[in-house]
């Protein structure tokens, strides 16, 4: 099949010149590009040819789809997206049974080591991997066989990235992140429960200009979107350092727009890109509409702690376990009391009334 | 380990563990105190009513004017530091979110801007007071390995939770879970150290007190 | 490790309580108990450190009342107590403490420092660590009656001096009186006018009295020492002759641990409440004065000025008496500071004057009360201690100082009104 170049294919769409150079400047923002480097992607985007993007997905809600495609109005993003040749992917795509996976193993084979892999969803490993399996085939083979021809994975939502919901205690399907099995190719983490569609698009965008993957942080995710927390950015911090707090949802500091550290926020421990370029298209982000941020973009956040309650608070104190750890205190020392007691009425059970004669210097 | 899986740990099982352990250890230091027992006094008392010593464990802490004299920079530096401590710890709001769900009470706190400040004058005062204690003879005299480990142990807390606060040295993340895991450190160390004097000088203030009273000395 | 040392340690165990180990538990090593002690403000060595007298104390209770230290002694990590350690803290314990208590008042946590001084010395005295003049002192008291060795025939010699000085009468052994007055040996041999004072007392208020041939030294050298047991002999023998003569009071003289040992500590040596009540002489006094049974005329016009004795006030409990009784008979009072509760020991007390050793020590510190008195401005001091009185009068012989000491009954006894003596 024919792959045209990205240009030609947005100015078949009515998407004029400028308002592609528009797009590429925003983007080269938010990568953090410079300002001399917004040509250098223009070209690069109009002169890419439609790479073969395989989809994969795994133990997944199918949010991460849904972010990415529900758009008010045919967006740039999804724009984007039909120029990638997106060879399969589960919701997407028209084909389904024997025929999709035909499609699949045509495009892993056409584009050998070009095509990039875009996994949702974590992997279960328990039990020989049965927990998810796809045209009979567990998660884990068919991650190991795309993963083989790939040139790159981006590993998108939380789940892929860390583990997300499945891999959430107790972890049933001992379910672990696309990283965990994929060690020979790049991956890129995106997190977020979803993420935000914006990081996804910059994130291939970023592949198509300079045929890499971006700088990443420890967790493996894009510095340009996951660099600062949401608490660094956040336009409510003003508030948090001078300590004015919502105390419920509908008090008087909620509607005036205070801190929402109180009702559990984890601004200040989660890293992504929502304060600044917040949700649909730049209309809000949770904060902004009066949530606190659930942390979705870091590893482990279903358990780290209630939602509504804030990061000072504990996770999970057990009366059982500090009742019984006190009582040991406690039979500890009602030993002690006993073993002073013995101790001194010894003392005093050998005890000699004195004499002049003790006082003096022993020889 | 990842930053973000040690401030889970550190908000949970260690937070767990450290305030079993401080209550476990508070409840085996009583025990070994109050074991010891006391002889009944067989002596006539002085005041009519049975000596009181809650106004020792009251008044001990205001010293006489000639008393402050002998050593200034030590009652200062003391309730700076005490003063600071206690506002960082318990008029901070999150801190006392935290509070509230240990303890079930709640009570009002003070600006974060005033609390940072407090802090800052705990550290300083915790500083010089170190300087102190390492240069005034009777004080180095006294002072073994466990008047400086205790030292540091109520050090880091109050910098790692400055740091925390202001952004600084680590990574946020990084930053809380070290600040969380150096308190839950104190906290453990609290009964088996002299900061045992937290809840022991009232045992002793009041024993010191109630022995004088008996006699007529109000002290 | 001699026998004797592991009695010192039994007696440690013995005498640990909770009070001690709330002190021990909540020391911050502050230092501020440096501060109060004239050892230490007057020779700037901070070995003196009232709370570091204590180390062998507080290693004991840490290594055998605290579960971690027990555990810390068993794995080989703590180092138990020697002999040599009792040894090298003798100095500490009984020649630099006076068990004023001056320390304990200053203490922010509340540790009663003098109060445990007052324990170790037990474990340091039955292990022979306690200083040989304080030995000898105790072994007099026990063998002769007094610790200056004044046999009951000097003292009734005494008795005759004052009766024939004063013309008033001085009972002896007469059951039913109302008081019993006990001296200290100091008075006794160095200002016995304080007999004759009290006989006027007497006389003018009506009271009846008498003396004991039996029973005439208060001072307890058990208490100094730290030797219960032999403090607990040493009270025993006015105890004794206050029951046995039915008497309703005992008066404690003007000495300072005398009153101490008498009123608070001697029940509980003794195991029992008295059936007799103490009062302090200046309490005696105060009382009689109030209820307009004692009349003063005229008072000494120098200037003068009031040393607490620490035991009557500070640790007596004794504490507007003194300050009261003065303005009765002097007309120009000079604060000094610290006056009261807070005022600098004589530097003798605790045993201090009757431990060779500790002498040029003592004299050393005196610095501190010279300059209190210089700062006062007078050149008389009035106290009511016999011990605090002679300590002084020979510190200020050393230094060369010209100040006249007094004692407070003795000027009371010189104003008597006795206009209308029967």
């Amino acid at each position: 099949m024919t792959r045209s170049a990205l240009d030609e294919h947005l100015r078949r769409n009515g998407v004029s010149r400028r308002r592609f150079l528009q797009f590429c400047a925003a983007t080269a923002a938010t990568l953090g590009l410079p300002l001399d480097a917004v040509p250098a992607l223009a070209a690069a985007i109009s002169a890419a040819r439609r790479p073969s993007v395989i989809w994969l997905s795994f133990q997944e809600c199918t949010g991460c789809t849904e972010s990415l495609t529900r758009s008010h109005n045919p967006t740039l993003e999804s724009l984007i997206l039909e120029h990638v040749s997106l060879d399969y992917h589960h919701t997407l795509m028209a084909a389904s049974g024997t025929a999709a996976e035909g499609a699949r193993a045509a495009a892993e084979a056409e584009s050998a080591g070009d095509y990039l892999l875009l996994a949702d969803g974590s992997v279960p490993l328990k039990d020989g991997g049965i927990y998810s399996t796809i045209a009979g085939r567990t998660n884990l083979e068919m991650l190991q066989e795309a993963a083989k021809g790939a040139a790159a994975v981006i590993a998108i939502g939380s789940c892929a990235a860390y583990g997300g919901v499945p891999g959430a205690v107790p972890n049933p399907t001992g379910a672990v992140p696309i990283a965990r099995i994929v060690k020979d190719k790049p991956v890129v983490n995106v997190p977020g429960c979803p993420p935000i569609p914006t990081v996804i698009t910059g994130v291939l965008a970023h592949y198509l200009m300079f045929g890499a993957v971006p700088e990443l942080d420890g967790l493996g995710r894009p510095l340009a979107y996951y660099s600062d927390t949401i608490h660094d950015r956040c336009y409510r911090r003003p508030f948090y350092d001078q300590g004015k707090f919502a105390d419920s949802f509908d008090d008087e500091g909620a509607r005036s727009g205070w801190c929402l550290f109180k009702l559990g926020c984890k601004g200040p421990t989660t890293h992504n890109a929502c304060a600044t370029t917040r949700w649909n298209d730049g209309a809000s982000f949770p904060i902004q509409s009066g949530h606190g941020c659930l942390g979705c973009s870091e590893p482990g956040f279903w358990d780290a702690g209630s939602f509504y309650a804030p990061l000072s608070a504990p996770i999970h104190l057990d009366p059982a376990v500090t009742l019984s750890v006190a009582a040991a205190g406690a039979a500890a020392g009602a030993a002690m009391a006993i073993a002073n007691r013995r101790r001194k009425a010894a003392a005093r059970q050998v005890h000699q009334p004195a004499a002049v004669a003790d006082l003096e210097k022993p020889l | 380990m990842s930053a973000m899986q040690f401030l889970v740990w550190v908000r949970g099982p260690g937070l767990q563990w450290s305030v079993a352990i401080l209550i476990a250890g508070v409840l085996l230091r009583m025990f070994e105190i109050l074991s010891l027992g006391r002889r009944p006094d067989l002596s006539e008392p002085r005041t009519a009513t049975r000596g009181s010593g809650w106004r020792t464990v009251v008044m001990r802490s205001i010293p006489p004017a000639s008393v402050f004299r002998t050593a200034p920079a030590l009652f200062i530096l003391g309730y700076l530091f005490h003063l600071g401590l206690l506002a960082s710890v318990a008029l901070f709001v999150p801190h006392l979110e935290l509070l509230r769900r240990i303890l079930g009470l709640a009570w009002p706190g003070l600006p974060s801007p005033l609390v940072d400040a407090a802090a800052l004058v705990a550290l300083v005062a915790l500083l010089m007071v170190l300087v102190y204690r390492l240069r005034d003879p009777v004080r180095r005299r006294l002072s073994t390995v466990e008047d400086y480990l205790v030292w540091a142990l109520t050090f880091v807390p109050l910098a790692t939770g400055y740091c925390a606060f202001h952004h600084l040295l680590l990574p946020y993340t990084a930053m809380l879970a070290v600040h969380i895991l150096s308190v839950e450190l104190l906290l453990a160390a609290v009964p088996f150290t002299k900061l045992s004097h937290a809840y022991t000088l009232l045992l002793a203030r009041w024993y010191a007190g109630a022995i004088a009273a008996r006699k007529g000395v109000v002290t | 490790m001699s026998a004797s040392f592991e009695r010192g340690v039994d007696l440690l165990r013995e005498v640990m309580d909770a009070p001690t180990a709330a002190y021990l538990s909540s020391c911050m090593s502050c230092g501020l108990c440096a501060h109060a002690c004239l050892f230490y403000t007057e020779t700037g060595d901070p070995k003196y450190t009232p709370i570091r007298k204590l180390e062998p104390l507080k290693r004991l209770w840490r290594q055998e009342f605290t579960l971690f230290g027990r555990l810390a002694r068993l794995a080989g990590l703590a180092r138990p107590l020697a002999d040599a350690d009792f040894a090298r803290w003798s100095e500490l314990v009984y020649d630099s403490c006076t068990l004023c208590g001056r320390c304990s008042m200053v203490c922010p946590v509340g540790n009663d420092i003098a109060a445990m001084i007052r324990k170790i010395r037990e474990g340091l005295a039955i292990a022979g660590h306690a200083p040989k003049g304080l030995v000898d002192a105790t072994r007099r008291t026990i063998e002769q009656g007094s610790p200056m060795g004044i046999k009951p025939p000097a003292f009734l010699k005494v008795v005759q001096h004052q009766r024939d000085d004063s013309g008033a009468e001085i009972p002896v052994d007469r059951a039913g009186s109302d008081y019993l007055v006990v001296m200290s040996s100091m008075e006794i041999v160095g200002s016995p006018e304080y007999l004759g004072a009290l006989a006027k007392i007497f006389r003018q208020a009506g009271l009846t009295w008498t003396v004991s041939s039996t029973a005439y030294e208060a001072t307890n050298s058990g208490i100094q020492i730290g030797v219960s047991d032999l403090a607990k002999q040493i009270v025993s023998r006015i105890v004794d002759a206050a029951e046995t003569l039915g008497v309703k009071f005992v008066v404690s003289p003007e000495c300072g641990h005398a009153y101490s040992a008498l009123r608070w500590e001697g029940p509980n040596l003794i195991g029992r409440p008295y059936k007799f009540r103490v009062v302090h002489v200046l309490e005696l006094i105060d009382e009689l004065r109030r209820a307009g049974k004692l009349r003063t005329k005229g008072t000494f016009d120098e200037p003068v000025a009031l040393h607490d004795p620490c035991q009557i006030v500070r640790r007596g409990g004794v504490v507007e008496q003194p300050g009261t009784l003065l303005k009765a008979v002097a007309s120009k009072i000079r604060e000094t500071e610290d006056q009261g509760m807070l005022n600098w020991c004589c530097c003798g007390g605790g045993g201090v004057s009757a431990n060779h050793g500790a002498e040029a020590l003592r004299i050393r510190v005196f610095t501190k009360k010279k300059s209190q008195i210089e700062k006062a401005g007078v050149a008389h001091l009035v106290t009511p201690c016999g011990n605090c009185r002679n300590v002084i009068e020979e510190a200020l012989d050393h230094y060369g100082m010209k100040v006249e000491v007094h004692g407070l009954t003795e000027l009371v006894g010189d104003h008597l009104d006795e206009g209308d003596a029967s």
